[in-house]
Parts: C-alpha cells; sequence; structure tokens
C-alpha cells in the first residue's frame, strides 16, 4: 500500500490539482460572500420589493442543482452564447475557472444570505429595544448593539457553507476544470489497479482541506458565542 | 419577518414610511431594469425564439428525453434515501453504543465520509463496481450514483439521529434505565423513535440534498434529468430553454419537499407535550440548514 501510495504521488500531481480546489474555494468564497450579504441586507430590508427579490432569489437558487448553475454557466453562457468574462483572448481552460467560479459563488451566496439573515434573526428584540430605551440612534444600535451579535451567531453556519464550498468544488470537474475529482478520475482510468491507493490519497486531501476549518469555526463560534 | 416587527427597524412613522416608498419604487425600477437587461440580452442572441421552445410542445420531448430523465433522477433519489435512512440509523445508534470500539469506529467512518465530496464518492464506487465487480450496462452509473449518495447522506443522517437523541430531556433516558431496560433497549424504544420524529423536518430537507446531488451521476453517464436535458439540447440545439425547464422541474419539486418540511417542523412545534426541539444545532452539520430554520435544506 504504502509503495503504492509513493509511485502515484510521483506520478501525478496531487498537489496542483488541490491547489486548484484550494484556489477555486478561496474566490468563489469570497464571491459568494459578496452577493450573499448583498442578498442579506435585501432579506431583511424594510422595503417589500427588495424582500421578495431576496427571498425569490434564495429559493430558486436553493432548489437547483449545482451541477445544472455550473453547465448554464460553461455550457449556455460561455459555450453557446459567446459570453467571456473578462480578458476575450483567454485560453479555454481561464474561461472555464472563471464561469466555474461565477456558478459556485452564485449558489453558495443563497446559503451566506441565510447564514447572515439567522445571525440576525438570532438578535433577540429586546436588544435593539433596549438600546434605543437608552437613547442610541438607529446608526449606533446597528453598530454597536445589533451587528456585532449577530456576525457571532452566523460565525458556525457560515463556516458550514464554507466546508460545503470547499466539497463543491469538484462539481466543476464535469466542464473540465483541472481540480482534485477530475484527477482523481483521470488517475483511476489509467491505474485501475491501484483504485484504493488513489481513493486514499484523494480522500485524504479532502479530509486535510475541511477538517481545520471545521475546527477553527467550531472554536470562533464556541469563545464568541453569546452568552444569553 | 413583516416590516412592522424586525430586530433592525423600527415600526416606521409617517416620514420612514415616506422614504421607504422612494426606496422600492427606485428598488423595483432597478431589479425591473436588470431583469430587462437580461431578458433582451437573452432575446438578443435568439433564445426566445420560437424554435427554440417549439420542442417542449411536442410530447415526445417529454415521454423521450425530460420524463425519463426526471425518473432516472427519482430513482436514484428514492433508492439512495431509503439506504441512507437504514444506514444512518445505524450508524447514529453506532455512534451512541455503550461499546467504545463501536462508538469509535461508527465516529472515525461518520467524519471521515462526511468530509468527502459526494462526486468523488460517486466517481470511486462507479469505477469498483465496474473494475472490482465486473458489472456494466445500465446498473453500472445507477448503483455508482446510489453508493456515491448512501455513503454521504447516511453518515449526515447519522449525525442527525446523534442530534436528535442529545436533543432529548435527560429524563427519558434515566427513565428508560430506571424501568429495567438495557441501554441499547433505552435507546432503540424510548430515545430512537422521539428522535427520529424531532428530526423529521431535517430529513425531508436531506431528501431535497439527495434529489440535487443526484444530477452529479451526469459525470458517471447516469442518465438522469440534467444529462437527458442535455442530450435533447444537444439534438435541438436549444441549450438554454431546456436547462430552464430543468431547472424549473427541480425547483417546483424541492419547493413542494421544503413546504413539507416546514409544516412538519411547525406541526411538531405546536405539539403541546412534544420533545423539545434542539436549541442549538450542532457545529459543522452540512445538513441543519446553515441558518436557523432546521427545515432548510444546505448546501451539500
Amino acid at each position: 500500500m504504502l509503495n503504492d501510495l509513493s509511485e502515484l504521488l510521483a506520478e501525478y500531481n496531487v498537489p496542483a490539482a488541490f491547489w486548484m480546489t484550494i484556489k477555486l474555494t478561496v474566490v468563489s468564497a469570497i464571491g459568494a460572500l459578496l452577493i450573499g450579504t448583498i442578498i442579506a441586507i435585501m432579506r431583511v430590508s424594510p422595503v417589500a420589493v427588495f424582500r421578495s427579490f431576496g427571498t425569490a432569489y434564495v429559493t430558486l437558487v436553493r432548489n437547483t442543482p449545482l451541477t445544472l448553475i455550473v453547465f448554464f454557466c460553461a455550457f449556455g453562457f460561455y459555450i453557446t452564447l459567446q459570453y467571456r468574462l473578462g480578458s476575450q483572448d483567454s485560453p479555454i481552460d481561464v474561461q472555464n475557472f472563471r464561469w466555474g467560479v461565477l456558478a459556485l459563488a452564485v449558489y453558495h451566496a443563497a446559503f451566506v444570505a441565510e447564514a447572515l439573515r439567522s445571525g440576525i434573526n438570532s438578535v433577540p428584540k429586546g436588544q435593539a429595544e433596549a438600546a434605543r430605551a437608552i437613547g442610541l440612534d438607529f446608526g449606533a444600535t446597528l453598530s454597536n448593539v445589533v451587528l456585532p451579535q449577530a456576525f457571532r451567531g452566523a460565525i458556525a453556519p457560515l463556516g458550514n457553507v464554507l466546508i460545503a464550498l470547499t466539497k463543491n468544488t469538484t462539481v466543476v470537474a464535469t466542464i473540465g476544470v483541472a481540480e482534485a475529482s477530475y484527477l482523481m478520475k483521470g488517475m483511476i482510468e489509467f491505474r485501475p489497479d491501484l483504485i484504493y491507493a488513489i481513493f486514499v490519497i484523494m480522500a485524504t486531501g479532502f479530509v486535510i482541506l475541511t477538517l481545520p476549518v471545521g475546527v477553527l469555526f467550531t472554536t470562533l463560534s464556541r469563545r464568541l458565542a453569546v452568552r444569553r | 419577518m413583516s416590516a412592522e416587527s424586525s430586530v433592525l427597524f423600527d415600526a416606521p412613522g409617517p416620514r420612514a414610511r415616506r422614504r421607504y416608498m422612494v426606496i422600492a419604487i427606485v428598488g423595483s425600477l432597478g431589479i425591473l431594469a436588470l431583469l430587462y437587461l437580461v431578458i433582451s440580452a437573452l432575446a438578443a442572441k435568439g433564445q426566445f425564439t420560437a424554435a427554440k421552445w417549439s420542442p417542449f410542445l411536442d410530447p415526445v420531448t417529454w415521454t423521450s428525453y425530460l420524463l425519463p430523465g426526471l425518473r432516472a433522477t427519482l430513482v436514484a433519489a428514492f433508492f439512495s434515501v431509503i439506504l441512507a435512512i437504514i444506514c444512518g440509523i445505524l450508524l447514529g445508534m453506532g455512534r451512541l453504543s455503550e461499546a467504545a470500539p463501536v462508538r469509535w469506529a461508527c465516529g472515525v467512518f461518520v467524519e471521515f465520509f462526511r468530509a468527502v465530496p459526494v462526486l468523488m464518492m460517486m466517481l470511486f464506487a462507479y469505477y469498483v463496481f465496474l473494475f472490482g465487480f465486473q458489472i456494466s450496462g445500465e446498473a453500472l452509473p445507477l448503483l455508482g450514483v446510489i453508493a456515491g449518495l448512501t455513503f454521504y447522506n447516511s453518515c449526515v443522517i447519522a449525525e442527525l439521529i446523534r442530534s436528535g437523541v442529545g436533543a432529548l430531556p435527560k429524563g427519558q433516558l434515566e427513565a428508560g434505565l430506571a424501568i429495567g431496560l438495557t441501554p441499547f433497549a433505552t435507546l432503540r424504544l424510548v430515545l430512537l423513535p422521539q428522535a427520529i420524529t424531532i428530526m423529521l423536518p431535517s430529513i425531508v430537507s436531506q431528501l431535497i440534498v439527495i434529489l440535487k446531488d443526484s444530477a452529479l451521476g451526469f459525470l458517471i453517464l447516469y442518465p438522469e434529468l440534467v444529462r437527458s436535458g442535455q442530450t435533447l439540447a444537444s439534438l435541438e440545439g436549444n441549450i438554454i430553454p431546456t436547462f430552464m425547464v430543468v431547472a424549473a422541474i427541480f425547483i417546483i419539486i424541492n419547493y413542494l419537499l421544503t413546504r413539507l418540511a416546514h409544516y412538519l417542523e411547525r406541526r411538531l412545534q405546536t405539539r403541546r407535550r412534544g420533545p423539545r426541539l434542539p436549541q442549538a444545532q450542532p457545529l459543522r452539520s452540512p445538513s441543519m440548514a446553515p441558518g436557523g430554520a432546521m427545515a432548510a435544506s444546505g448546501p451539500n
């Protein structure tokens, strides 16, 4: 088994594939956080139109398979409609990466929005009422009382979204981005005799990626938990 | 959430109401402009012509492509759900076992397979069935999809069961032991039925995740809804309209399941002497909604 593992690691560039997974995760996570924050603000705004738009976004995106969103971006917008993201003359694998990131960001934004909203909902109404009672205005109530508690309440669900995002980056293998599961498919097709060793390597890679994130967010949310 | 009562905004007075009205008008114009931009861009590329959409009026489109695809998706999801619930309950019982080795083994199993992407497990299962068991033909991709989904989701359900049991009042366990039941019998006869009941909304939500993830079977050539949609689109040359229809089918089914989960959650909350709902969701459980409400599906 150990011989098999070292043979595979020498033959295939496993770190490069996981580096691609990490790049996909980081860039999509930033995108999802941006879009998700906007959607979350819409969902909690006092204006009904924005609330319905936010709800519609979350309902539509959350109930669509990620695979379908990725295909929509890659086969629909990129291949069929010839839309390009960024520089027009970038090669196809760069375009696939960008469209994959966009799909991942759009999909996970719905879950980020729900995480943020649940954080805001976890703040009891009495907190805002107390803040107003001692004479804080709207801005001070939000920045000093409500939002600090809301962000702490959102840490644990945001951690779950980040872990799910890390694992979901494998879906862009379907449009040929050379990340971990794409490499795994190629490895198994060339070395079916070592299939178990291949799975152990790739699965362990994901355990190594996701476990620290889980531990970090668990610790953070425990340490920063608002005691009520 | 109504505008009148939220932790962020006070009940609006006349001035604020006027301001909201202005913002609402500007906002709706902005949203309409955005929708118009998207639709006109698609129309300019000829995506709303009759030629692209008329295939959906042809019964053959439905009987040969979309409905068989939907059937394949539902078949894979159905078997995965049944197997995942059975294995999940067994694993969950293992994690709550009195015997430390069993508890430990089930814990490692659950934590490991929850960290591995579903797609990887599908690929692995597919090739193990292909090379290891020499299975071929139509059964191969179906088995791959079911195995991948079952492995992952049984671990998620095991965690649901465990957190459900953890949320029960301590008196339940004590009462079971006090009337002379063994710990295992207490778990089986007293704790598990209650845990499964309070976790029912989350289990229904997991069904949505399973339905969505069955689309990953695309990569191992399982003829589910997305793949059969793509086959149709390559014949008709209407990939964007087809994906819209496929997305609509998924959204309708999953939305109905979400409603079911919400209904179950409300019913359980209004039960007068039912067990308490878990107060805090366990961390790092992807199935529990990354949000407060239990009855909302997670990203995976």
